[in-house]
């Protein structure tokens, strides 16, 4: 999770990913930074996020990010 | 059969009556028969097209959903002994690939008619133009509204295929959802999954929501047939020469453009939601007060939404998740330097939205410029986004004052104003030469001595400026407020005096003339 919220912050440092949990809703974060922070992930966890996981619940915070991760890292 | 047309509000006063007055349950089956008339009045070949989307949408989705359900109750109770990790994940694997060959195929075959249809012309002209070739152009149909009722039938294709909806299994009910008549001129884009809800459902009379879809309605009239119809007669007469109307001539052009297109386009979205509410059945909102947005991105997120989050979420999305977009960032991140690398996917997913969301709005070379023009100033702002950072905290005081705020909505203001300029004149070279003659050519004096000489006279004026400041104040109610017939509702007779009004003013100053035939939503050619 650590290591989650590291990249999230370097995309984004100006976003409380520790506490917010509306992200997507409350606008906080634009496609541009879902893009980069897709990449990211795809790269540090060698996993492939397919265009049907990119939904507002999946990356309204930090917990549901890391929750998709470890469930595209199992299958 | 045009919105603007009196056939057409007959045809609404009876299908309303109607609807009201059969059984419940047959509510969404008169709103086919309803579609099917309307759109054979455009011509029944039409039909035929939309036929063949709607049997491609229902046949594939169901073909899909059926696939999925028998791989769900295999891997549920598998025959014989229990399967280990590597047998479910082959088994998953091939009803993937079978959805998928379904998936692509439905694709091409939905987006095949419309690219055949819409874009023939555009590639032969192109061919003819790059190899000196000699291709005769089609003269092909195309059919009303096929580039919103496509998106529309993709959009819940593709929904199918990613599991976010289910498939309905009643083609009666996929035709009403591609048809829905409302949604046919100019959008909005609907998902299935969004319209469903109501489209299907049976609806009582409500006579808060009907009262609230008539004055809907008669906004929308209101702003198309006194504001938009009004100044096209400017627009065209400032875009139709552009030898002669340079430099402050192309300035107010571009404005009377603005106000036009916007008067015209949420006017005809207001007519659909309005329609529809009086249906009972709702549909996503289109606009979000755009002119008050402070920079470009953002003036996309409440301009024609429906198709901004349809590009984001089936076209931006995808490209940039796509593996080999990853894997080229992946390598240029290794190769050349880490930050062009990571920005690599966004900028290249950016430039293909962008492009084949100009394309969409027309095939046409000034469309594909202007998505791009639109491309570019988005990436640029994400550039200097670390520099803005830095001038917003410096200088916090002045960037949250409401001078600031205003300099930034203008600036917007203009930026997607100047943008558009492109569509006035569907010409690349012309635009341009246009847009910079207004830095050239100071002929600020006789552009304004001749303001009574392109079309419109000081009452037309008077009459589009009171429209106009009429729409800015509702959208500064809205934005401070709310809803504003919610607020109107309050008051006793109110809603019923600003009604009457409405429809005084549309009968009144609607811009009928002398065989009158009211002009056709720009929306619509798109």
């Amino acid at each position: 999770m650590n290591e989650l919220l590291e990249i999230l912050e370097d995309i984004a440092p100006d976003v409380d990913f520790e506490s917010c949990d509306t992200l997507i809703d409350d606008g906080y974060l634009e496609s541009l930074d879902i893009v980069s922070i897709i990449a990211e992930l795809s790269d540090a966890y060698d996993i492939t996020i397919p265009a049907r996981e990119i939904i507002p619940e999946n990356f309204n915070s930090a917990e549901a990010m890391y929750s998709m991760v470890l469930r595209l890292m199992d299958e | 059969m045009l919105f603007t047309s009196y056939g057409f509000i007959a045809f609404l006063i009876v299908l309303f009556a109607l609807y009201y007055l059969i059984p419940r349950r047959f509510q969404w089956l008169l709103l086919l028969i309803a579609d099917a008339l309307f759109y054979y009045c455009a011509g029944w070949q039409g039909l035929v097209f939309m036929a063949a989307t709607v049997t491609v949408a229902w046949a594939s989705t169901n073909l899909m959903s059926s696939s999925l359900a028998k791989q769900k109750s295999f891997l549920s109770s598998p025959p014989g002994k229990e399967l280990s990790r590597e047998e479910r994940k082959a088994v998953k694997k091939q009803g993937e690939k079978y959805r998928k060959r379904i998936f692509i195929l439905a694709l091409v075959l939905d987006l095949g008619i419309l690219a055949a249809l819409k874009y023939t012309n555009f590639v032969i002209h192109n061919v003819n133009s790059l190899f000196g070739a000699n291709i005769a152009g089609v003269d092909w149909l195309l059919p009303l509204g096929i580039s919103f009722y496509t998106f529309q039938t993709v959009s819940y294709i593709i929904d199918v295929y990613w599991e976010k909806t289910e498939a309905e299994k009643n083609i009666l009910r996929v035709a009403l959802f591609t048809s829905f008549f409302p949604l046919l001129i100019q959008g909005p884009i609907s998902r299935f999954g969004d319209l469903s809800r109501t489209l299907f459902a049976e609806h009582e009379p409500d006579f808060k929501q009907i009262s609230f879809g008539l004055q809907r309605i008669i906004w929308g009239y209101f702003k198309k047939l006194v504001i938009a119809d009004r100044l096209l007669a400017a627009v065209t007469t400032l875009c139709g020469d552009p030898t002669l109307y340079t430099g402050a001539y192309v300035f107010f052009g571009a404005m009377f453009y603005a106000a036009e297109l916007y008067a015209d386009f949420t006017g005809g979205i207001d007519i659909t939601i309005g329609i529809a509410q009086v249906l009972g059945i709702r549909v996503q909102e289109n606009f979000i007060r755009p002119f008050f947005s402070r920079n470009i991105a953002e003036y996309w997120r409440r301009w024609h939404i429906s198709m901004g989050t349809w590009f984001k979420d089936y076209i931006f999305y995808p490209l940039s998740v796509a593996p080999w977009l990853l894997k080229l960032s992946k390598a240029a991140r290794k190769k050349i330097s880490d930050s062009f690398g990571r920005k690599l996917s966004v900028y290249v997913s950016t430039i293909i939205t962008w492009f084949l969301t100009g394309l969409w709005h027309g095939a046409a070379w000034n469309f594909v410029v202007w998505g791009l023009l639109n491309a570019v100033f988005i990436l640029a702002a994400e550039e200097f986004k670390p520099l803005s950072h830095r001038f917003r905290t410096k200088h916090e005081r002045l960037v949250s004052s409401f001078g600031y705020r205003v300099f930034e909505t203008l600036r917007t203001f203009l930026l997607v104003s100047s943008f558009r300029i492109l569509d006035c004149y569907r010409d690349v070279a012309v635009s341009f030469k246009a847009f910079f003659s207004v830095f050239t050519d100071f002929n600020w004096g006789s552009a304004f001595g001749d303001l009574l000489n392109i079309g419109l006279s000081a009452g037309d004026y008077i009459i589009a400026g009171i429209g106009v400041v009429m729409m800015f104040t509702v959208s500064c109610i809205q934005e401070k407020h709310g809803e504003v017939r919610e607020l109107i509702w309050q008051k006793k007779l109110l809603p019923y005096v600003l009604f009457t009004l409405l429809v005084l003013a549309v009968l009144v100053f609607g811009a009928y003339g002398v065989g009158y035939d009211s002009a056709q939503f720009i929306y619509n050619q798109f």
